[in-house]
């Protein structure tokens, strides 16, 4: 009994264990290639990160890890949120403004800008769920649309009301009661671990309890192994499809929250794009499982930060680690669909081992 | 072989019956658009600059659209297109720098192909998530074109690790003897539909580059393969129902690779005609998101070629408007609107009330925006061929069909 749990953890890690070879391999032929050294990259790569890099990993981490809770959310239910990217654009943009215009005061202002994200994020995700339940519209093309629409809409938005500064525009600065700025582990000069990235926490718990402990979590896992075994047992599909769509719309809407209190103060320049897609890519990498995920997250941030080091003393540029990160999400789907085939064949020649007898005597 | 038969009689009937339509439509649109201009007094609305432009702008979502349509009728979802576009862009300043703009073309093909072939690795051979794999392509593109270009570019003359300009563009033809100048002077005559005729010839026939051409014969040849021969169905029988294609002796992940193949070279050359031809060179980010508006344009126009010609002309001409004068995006607005009308009225005559009344309410509201203001916020044409897309889809799902298998995984030996 022991050596088969054992072999099945063994299993369960097999598949990120060969991404990560892949992945490294990948890399190490694209820079050998274009004739820089690999060796050098490595190095620099694993480095020890100095003071103000580990704070940047740590604030990236909690980023990046709320992002894929969000995807991760659609996901176990069978759905694709491609849209988190857009989804918290919007829910940033909206609690930005909010935040800046001060109608209240200290940290009242960051309470409800926070409910104001969460709600924006779940709204511009319930379009997408509405179309699809109410329409039969895909999703992943529904949510891919709202995206490029969020662009240009709050590009509009922020040209039009917000503050122009030389060349570039963003949203009314957040006065400094307001901020949420967060603890110094390091000399001031190495930046600040932002407060809010506690939001990274609570969604990773939350996740946890929600899809373990709850009716609605059953249900949600139900839906995403089988619609038609979630519908006998009395769940309806598309109320589901649309509280799950908003739930991650929801939890997209935090994304960009620590950034925003803890140093940007507005939506601007300082926006950072992006951090939707590294989440779906971490959702895959971590299985949608909350601890997987966390290691996902912190590899990726760590990757990204790390990458900065590269500019000094190597000539590998830090775009790099883009090639290395989409390779690591490929090659991860992949041997997980291998190892499954494996284990399935596996299983199969077990029990036909097992059961030969039987068969004779029922034949 | 009585199936031959019938369809050798009935294939004139619809080819004529389909021709004449078209025919017919194209000529009352012609009209519609000629009239929009001159009661709205902006001749801009179909200049042949405007023209010119937007054909620029239609055909790498056109490659995009054909690349995305190669994919589904062979039953995989291909959303890395972007990412094979990408690459497309890459690959053709590359090979261009090197060995001129032809090769740098087929280098395009090329390296949207690699693209491609990972796809299938991943959704054919290995049967993940044609989505999930997508996602990733889309990551390893741009990251792999980020890098290549800040690694390879940085060295060349006119290159940055961000660009590579100056680059050789294929053949154009500036001019064409006696159409170019006559169609000209026509077109600046603005006379009601004469002239508008006028201003596409125009636009066909001066500054044009070859490569335009071989994009629309691309289409041309892709939907007589796919619909005429008997690899195409044997191609869109895996998209439809691929265990019944093996049980006839298709090869269906042959077949699957050749069409993700096709996909993402068509998606490349896509991206090899955004370097060269929009603009005259690489540049970082130079897709922006034209392979999803491909996609989009594919689903606009029901998995079909002919339908996706028209969303990616469609897409390509509000593309294209917003580089120019904002009054003819003000005018595009009454042709949107009679368009709508239009639609209503046929919709009605039809005997379908519930889309009619849709349709009108909706053209209602276009007009009376046309009539309320001066101009257009140019960021609302940007959204144009998006916050279409979402409208087709959500008023005509139950009209558009897209291949029974697609996005589905297919394991070989599954048909029993």
């Amino acid at each position: 009994m022991n050596s088969v749990r054992l072999r099945r953890v063994g299993m369960a890690l097999l598949a990120p264990a060969i991404a990560i070879v892949v992945s490294v391999l990948v890399t190490t032929i694209v820079i050998a290639a274009v004739g820089s050294s690999p060796g050098d990259f490595w190095s620099a790569m694993f480095s020890d990160p100095s003071p103000r890099l580990r704070v940047n990993i740590i604030n990236q981490t909690a980023m990046i890890y709320t992002a894929a809770v969000a995807a991760a959310i659609g996901f176990r239910m069978g759905l694709f949120n491609i849209g988190i990217e857009g989804q918290y654009l919007m829910a940033s943009f909206a609690a930005a403004s909010f935040a800046g215009a001060a109608y209240l005061g200290g940290f009242l202002n960051v309470a409800v800008s926070i409910i104001i994200a969460v709600a924006v994020g779940a709204a511009w995700a319930g379009i997408a769920g509405i179309l699809r339940t109410t329409r039969g519209v895909s999703e992943v093309i529904s949510t891919i649309m709202l995206n490029a629409i969020a662009v240009t809409l709050v590009g509009y938005l922020v040209d039009r009301h917000g503050v122009h500064e030389g060349n570039s525009v963003h949203t009314k600065t957040i006065k400094s009661g307001s901020m949420v700025k967060g603890f110094t582990p390091y000399e001031p000069r190495d930046g600040q671990v932002w407060a809010l990235s506690i939001l990274a926490v609570l969604v990773g718990v939350g996740f946890w309890v929600l899809l373990n402990k709850t009716r609605f979590g059953f249900d949600l896992r139900a839906s995403g192994q089988s619609q038609s075994a979630a519908l006998a047992s009395g769940v309806n599909p598309k109320r589901m499809i649309v509280i799950a769509m908003m739930l991650s719309g929801g939890v997209a809407g935090l994304v960009w929250l620590p950034a925003l209190f803890g140093d940007a103060g507005s939506y601007g320049t300082s926006y950072q794009s992006q951090l939707g897609f590294l989440g779906i890519a971490v959702a895959l990498l971590g299985r949608n499982r909350p601890l997987g995920m966390l290691f996902g997250a912190v590899l990726f941030a760590f990757l990204s930060a790390q990458s900065n080091t590269l500019t000094f003393g190597t000539d590998v540029s830090p775009s790099i680690v883009q090639i290395t990160q989409g390779v690591a999400v490929l090659a991860v789907v992949v041997a997980y669909e291998v190892v499954r085939r494996w284990r399935t064949r596996l299983e199969r020649r077990v029990v036909a081992d097992e059961v030969p007898a039987a068969t004779e005597a029922t034949a | 072989m009585s199936t031959s038969t019938t369809t050798k009689n009935a294939s004139p009937g619809l080819v004529q019956r389909l021709t004449k339509n078209w025919f017919y439509l194209t000529l009352v649109g012609i009209a519609v658009v000629s009239l929009v201009r001159i009661v709205t007094d902006t001749n801009d609305l179909d200049s042949a600059g405007t023209l010119r432009a937007a054909i620029i702008s239609t055909c790498p979502i056109l490659m995009a659209a054909l690349g995305g349509l190669w994919a589904e009728r062979a039953g995989v979802v291909n959303i890395g297109l972007e990412g094979q576009m990408i690459l497309g862009t890459w690959g053709a300043a590359f090979f261009t720098y090197h060995y001129g703009p032809w090769v740098g073309i087929l280098g395009a093909a090329l390296l949207g192909m690699i693209g491609g072939l990972l796809h299938a690795v991943a959704t054919v051979t290995f049967g993940v998530d044609h989505i999930v794999s997508g996602v990733a392509i889309n990551l390893i593109g741009a990251g792999a074109a980020t890098y290549l270009a800040e690694a390879v570019f940085s060295d060349y003359e006119g290159g940055g690790p961000r660009q590579l300009i100056g680059l050789d563009p294929p053949t154009i033809i500036t001019k064409t003897p006696v159409i170019s100048e006559a169609a000209l002077d026509l077109a600046d005559k603005h006379w009601f539909f004469v002239s508008d005729v006028a201003s596409v010839v125009a636009a066909l026939t001066t500054n044009i580059s070859t490569l335009t051409f071989i994009i629309f014969g691309l289409v041309v040849a892709s939907a007589w393969i796919l619909w005429r021969t008997s690899f195409g169905l044997r191609l869109r029988s895996c998209g439809e129902n691929p265990q019944a294609a093996e049980t006839l002796g298709v090869n269906v992940y042959l077949y699957k690779y050749i069409a993700v193949l096709v996909s993402g070279a068509l998606a490349g050359i896509g991206g090899g005609f955004l370097a060269l031809v929009s603009s005259s060179g690489y540049g970082a980010g130079q897709t922006g998101g034209r392979g999803y508006i491909g996609l989009a344009a594919m689903i606009f126009g029901n998995w079909r070629p002919g339908g996706l010609l028209m969303g990616a002309l469609t897409f390509g001409y509000t593309d294209s408007l917003r580089l120019r004068d904002t009054d003819a995006v003000h005018a595009l607005l009454l042709l949107v609107a009679l368009a709508l009308l239009l639609i209503a009225a046929l919709r009605a005559v039809r005997g379908q009330i519930n889309g009619a009344i849709v349709m009108g309410v909706a053209g209602a509201l276009v007009l009376a925006w046309f009539l309320l203001t001066d101009s257009v916020p140019r960021e609302f044409t940007v959204m144009t061929p998006y916050v279409t897309t979402l409208f087709v889809l959500a008023l005509g799902a139950q009209r558009l069909r897209m291949p029974a298998a697609d996005g589905q995984q297919y394991r070989k030996g599954s048909a029993g």
